[in-house]
């Protein structure tokens, strides 16, 4: 807060409102990485094997598999919804389509992820649909869907549980194959937010997301719309958490109808801390995926300095209140600086 | 969040000679209430659950019903109200593990079981209250607010007692959460407790100045502070007050239990949820009724007791029961608003099929 004051002085007279708005994103994806920064040197000074190369590697797979789910989740939120469903719809994906080894001998991994984005997709349908038609608010519909989700998994599963012997061992090595050292589902990934970043920030239907979480009745009477986006947005999210279930069958190998649960909340908080704006309408896609990085990176520290991983739940709830925070006292501090400086301007 | 996106659409429309059918529509619509709705659905499930099964109606049975929804229904009552005034709370299952924790951490470090009791609620006003401060001081929204202390909460009851249970609770209290209410034998005690606070919140939001204030927060927050309402301060009071709550109603459900372990009340705010949306309170805020709450709670344990019954049904599975509920509440309480909708669509239809022959050349 303090660097931003500073910038608002030293920000010439003419300078646009956006500059400023643009300013202050900025330095929002800067403060992650310093923080982040600072994490690491903390931790591998105290413990050098945090950063050895094989620890550096399971924190982006582990990273990979947030983040791909924050992406969805971010495109959610910036139109001022919420999607609480992702960790069912992982966890229907990862038991579904690990079975499909079992039930169907021979077939194909291409195959197995083509399930898994079905599903995740089906899912996403649902809760856009009933959203955007039915104008039910998100947070009511994707409530009940993570329990309706998470109830069909355990009608499929029972107390059944996917053994990893079942699997091909050319499933359950993905996450082993890497290049230069980095794991090849890191740079899937990291394609991914990539385009979903660049689609967010050049493509009319992106900025139309934005649109709608700034003023979704504006936004409607500019013509942008809503239903559609909404819906669209709720689709992709659906779907990657769909891939991303497959891809946590394919680290976790043993699946059981209880997978993934609970996950909703570490990628919200990803999301959160990663500078989207939990009314909606400011924050990008790349920022969400640092978010996941951030989170998944302390996890590991906590874990390397023997701190027990029961505390997980309550870092991250209180890392997601703590980032909501401060949004709100920056969104507070730059209102009051644009309206100090139009008394100056003499406006 | 998008919680007033449909509010909007309310406006009434100036009174044309096409608009009688309408206005007669609103005349239906306002005999049929939604509570008399809730008693027809009422009878129908109890009828069904009776001509199923001989055990429906048995002492044993509705007694098991009581012990399944009287924690769950009490919890819903100062969600009412927080859903009154246009908030939420979706941390109410971890405030809820949170004093349950407690209590098991305190009972393992003898403290006396009357100063327990007074640090557990302490601890549920404590966690209601930073609700409230993030909600009400700070201006954030209550959803992503509770979302955090959803985690926050369930995190710390976990760290407070780790994996272990504890089951050494006095026999007096584990007693009480067992036994039906004396003279009342399909009762239990948490019902009893149900009935007399839903009485109180009756009382103080149908017919108290306080009461209406709330309707009018919900309503239109900015309208209700000019009026003279201090809206934060009222918003936070529910926020602790909705914090005693689930702390009494944790140590409530953990003498029940006569055990207390890191999972206890898990998925609870769906249901506490789902209860107020088809008790008929708006889930923009504004709308609902304490008696539309209640009868809602036992329609809801109905269902639930009914499909126990029947054979082949998993409890296990009733979530999803409890998550179409959900969707389905609101979705009929919409549909005034689809008709609406799909009115106007076809009027805009027609008006632009006239303007293109009116375009035509003869």
């Amino acid at each position: 807060m303090t660097t931003f004051e500073h910038a608002t002085e030293a920000t010439p007279d003419d300078a646009s409102q956006a500059r400023l708005v643009e300013w202050v994103l900025r330095a929002r994806t800067f403060g992650i990485i310093a923080v982040l920064a600072l994490f690491v040197a903390i931790t591998a000074s105290i413990q050098s094997r945090f950063v050895d190369a094989n620890n550096i590697q399971f924190i982006l797979s582990q990273t990979s598999l947030y983040a791909l789910i924050a992406v969805g989740e971010a495109m959610v939120i910036i139109t001022r919804n919420v999607d609480l469903s992702v960790g069912s719809i992982v966890g229907l994906s990862a038991y579904v389509s690990a079975n499909q080894f079992g039930a169907h001998p021979g077939i194909s991994i291409i195959a197995v992820f083509a399930v898994g984005l079905g599903i995740g997709l089906a899912c996403g349908f649902v809760s856009g649909a009933i959203v955007a038609i039915g104008r039910v608010p998100s947070l009511v519909v994707t409530l009940a869907m993570l329990y309706i989700i998470r109830g069909i998994d355990t009608i499929i599963a029972g107390s059944h549980e996917v053994l990893a012997s079942t699997e091909p061992s050319s499933f359950n090595s993905i996450p082993d194959h890497t290049i230069l050292g980095i794991p090849v589902v890191a740079l899937v990934v990291a394609g991914v937010v990539a385009i979903a970043g660049y689609y967010m920030r050049s493509y009319r239907s992106g900025r139309d997301l934005y649109a709608l979480g700034s003023e979704p009745s504006a936004a409607t009477l500019a013509g942008i719309p809503a239903a559609r986006r909404i819906f669209g947005a709720f689709l992709i999210s659906g779907g990657l958490a769909g891939i991303a279930g497959v891809l946590w069958a394919a680290q976790y190998a043993t699946i059981t109808s209880n997978a993934a649960s609970g996950l909703e909340l570490q990628v919200i908080a990803a999301v959160v801390v990663g500078g989207v704006a939990i009314f909606g309408g400011s924050g990008t896609v790349v920022g969400a995926a640092l978010g996941a990085l951030l989170l998944q990176t302390i996890n590991s520290a906590l874990n390397v300095l023997g701190i027990p991983s029961l505390w997980t739940d309550a870092i991250s709830g209180f890392l997601l209140l703590l980032a909501i925070t401060l949004d709100r006292i920056i969104q507070i501090q730059q209102a009051a600086a644009l309206r100090r400086r139009r008394v100056r301007l003499g406006a | 969040m998008a919680l007033d996106a449909a509010a909007t659409t309310e406006a009434p429309r100036p009174g044309t000679p096409r608009d009688e059918s309408v206005r007669l529509g609103d005349v239906l619509r306002s005999l049929v209430r939604w509570e008399t709705g809730l008693v027809v659905l009422l009878v129908l499930v109890f009828g069904i659950g009776a001509r199923s099964s001989s055990e429906f109606l048995t002492n044993y049975n509705l007694e098991t019903l009581c012990q399944n929804i009287g924690d769950i229904a009490i919890l819903a009552l100062p969600m009412t109200l927080i859903i009154i005034v246009g908030e939420i709370d979706l941390s109410v299952a971890s405030i809820l593990a949170l004093a349950s924790e407690m209590l098991g951490y305190l009972t393992l470090h003898h403290w006396p079981l009357a100063l327990i009791f007074v640090t557990v609620i302490v601890i549920g006003a404590a966690a209601g209250a930073l609700n409230g401060f993030l909600v009400t001081v700070v201006g954030l929204p209550s959803l992503a607010v509770t979302i955090g202390t959803l985690t926050l909460y369930r995190g710390l009851a976990t760290v407070a007692l780790g994996p272990q249970t504890v089951s050494d609770y006095p026999t007096f209290w584990t007693n009480l959460g067992v036994d039906s209410f004396p003279g009342v034998p399909w009762m239990s005690w948490s019902v009893a407790i149900f009935i007399v606070l839903a009485l109180v919140f009756g009382l103080v939001l149908h017919r108290t100045s306080l009461g209406r204030r709330l309707y009018a927060i919900g309503l239109n927050k900015d309208a209700a502070a000019h009026a003279g309402t201090r809206v934060g301060r009222v918003k936070w009071g529910l926020f602790v007050l909705s914090g005693v709550i689930c702390a009494i109603v944790g140590i409530m459900y953990t003498f029940e239990l006569d055990s207390a372990g890191e999972n206890i009340g898990i998925g609870f705010e769906l249901q506490v949820v789902t209860i107020v949306l088809l008790g008929g309170v708006s889930i923009f805020g504004g709308r609902g009724t304490i008696l539309g709450v209640a009868l809602a709670a036992f329609i809801y344990a109905g269902i639930h007791s009914v499909l126990l019954l029947s054979s082949g049904f998993n409890d296990q599975d009733f979530p999803i029961v409890s998550g179409g509920l959900l969707i389905l509440s609101v979705l009929i309480q919409n549909a005034p608003s689809y008709v609406r909708r799909a009115r106007e669509w076809g009027r805009r239809r027609q008006a632009r099929r006239r303007s293109v022959r009116a375009e035509q050349p003869g």
